[in-house]
């Protein structure tokens, strides 16, 4: 076995720090849009809206039961064969497409599972000194859902991290694009790969200890 | 003032309220009195429509409105017309005292919120929970946390606050505070109407107490007359039971 390359590795971590922020901003991006629909899926879902509420089942299925990857697949390639003026679609904006679609079907679930949870009597109460559903929905239930959810949205937000490396398959050139690159320049796969995955890890671990200190911030409400 | 024709509400087939008529002067304490199950507590909440009545008319104030033909709106103002005191309380576990009482001036009547805070300080003044502003629901004992849920109901300024078994799920040891703060309201002539199997409380405090079984009113008139002088045999039956498990005797 060869010795590792650290000085390769070395000079490696500022080149793929440059593209370390695309990851993030793909990252960012959806799962803003994802939390936004995951709500009002997870709303729908539980008024059971007519209409909606069917079509809404119908969407979380079809996403949580296909690859992430058919369905960026689907969305950069298929969607501009069927229709000419989709080609405008780039590989990121295919990305976050997908990253949203796919996630916001999981989180609507833990969403909607966070608002059954929160007891019902506080509805009457709400009811009862005369707040509209929506008012309902923004001041009293979400406010308490968002804790519960809280730390399953966290593990989706770091699982759709991880998974907008899928994007280099759409030619972005993300950090997963960009090792794959210097990698093959410089066949030292194994140092270029590391790098990588060191930097994923690192990001991950930045968010989980930004979720236990929100977590402690949530709970402040719910401690004796 | 308020005012209920033929309020009834069926559930399924089994008929909860059976045309309920009934009119309630402003300032007047009424106590609600009867069997578990026969349709006191559904009473209440057909008032504020958190049950839907089957039919009737309600008429709270200058609003009627034929629960038939009730729209979105109607509801809303009838529920902004009433308050609700909940068995369980129902504090909004992610606000403190001072946000519960408040919620509804910032909320639904847009008053800033300097102005409504004020308030909703005035109100835990009153309610001798000044110290517990900035304390929330899971940190407060019982008796607190149902005082809070009266001082939530006064604030709205409603016409009358309905109260649905505010001590019962309540340690004997808080009853005394929660039916404290109530013969204290009571005095200040708020409207209000009272579902309780706290028989004392009915005696001292009420103006009428109103007997329901069967989802119908059976007997009403003031404590001193359905106390000591029921007509009904139903009535006498049940004063006979609850007051061999009360004390009052």
């Amino acid at each position: 076995m060869d010795v590792l390359n650290v000085e390769y590795m070395l000079g490696l971590v500022p080149v793929l720090l440059g593209y370390l922020p695309l990851t993030l901003q793909l990252a960012g991006v959806a799962m803003v849009m994802a939390l936004i629909l995951a709500c009002v899926f997870a709303v729908v879902r539980v008024l059971g809206i007519p209409v909606l509420n069917q079509l809404t089942i119908v969407f979380i299925s079809f996403f949580r039961g296909t690859p992430l990857l058919v369905q960026l697949f689907l969305f950069y390639y298929g969607l501009p064969q069927l229709f000419s003026v989709l080609t405008v679609i780039d590989g990121v904006t295919a990305t976050i497409m997908g990253l949203t679609l796919h996630f916001s079907a999981y989180m609507a679930e833990s969403i909607r599972a966070a608002i059954i949870g929160v007891d019902r009597s506080q509805t009457e109460a709400a009811l009862s000194i005369g707040m509209t559903n929506s008012q309902l929905m923004r001041r009293i239930i979400l406010p308490q859902a968002t804790r519960v959810a809280l730390p399953t949205l966290m593990n989706y937000f770091i699982d759709m991290i991880k998974a907008t490396s899928l994007a280099f398959t759409l030619g972005v050139t993300e950090l997963m694009g960009a090792t794959q690159k210097e990698a093959s320049g410089s066949f030292l796969y194994f140092e270029a790969f590391i790098v990588a995955a060191v930097m994923y890890w690192i990001v991950v671990e930045i968010l989980s200890q930004l979720q236990k200190y929100l977590e402690i911030r949530l709970n402040k409400a719910y401690s004796r | 003032m308020i005012e209920l024709k033929s309020l009834s509400k069926h559930f399924g087939k089994s008929v909860v309220l059976d045309g309920i008529n009934l009119t309630i002067e402003k300032g007047e304490i009424i106590v609600i009195i009867g069997p578990s199950g026969t349709g006191k507590s559904t009473l209440l909440r057909c008032i504020n429509f958190l049950e839907h009545p089957t039919a009737g008319e309600i008429t709270v104030g200058d609003l009627t409105v034929d629960v038939n033909r009730a729209s979105r709106a109607d509801i809303l103002s009838l529920r902004r017309r009433t308050a609700f005191v909940f068995q369980n309380y129902a504090l909004f576990a992610n606000k403190t005292a001072l946000e519960n009482v408040a919620e509804r001036l910032v909320v639904v009547d847009k008053w800033p919120k300097e102005k409504a805070y004020q308030r909703a300080r005035e109100i835990l003044e009153r309610i001798g929970l000044a110290d517990k502003a900035d304390a929330y629901p899971a940190s407060m004992s019982g008796g607190q946390q149902q005082r809070v849920g009266i001082g939530r109901a006064m604030a709205t300024g409603a016409e009358v606050i309905l109260f649905d078994e505010p001590t019962s799920s309540l340690d004997p040891e808080w009853v005394e505070e929660v039916l404290g703060l109530m013969q204290q309201l009571a005095s200040e002539r708020q409207t209000m109407m009272v579902v309780t199997h706290e028989m004392s409380f009915a005696r001292d405090v009420a103006d009428r107490v109103i007997f329901i079984d069967g989802g119908r009113i059976v007997e009403q008139g003031p404590p001193s007359e359905i106390f000591s002088n029921p007509q009904d045999p139903r009535t006498q039956d049940f004063l006979k039971k609850i007051l061999a498990t009360n004390s009052v005797g």
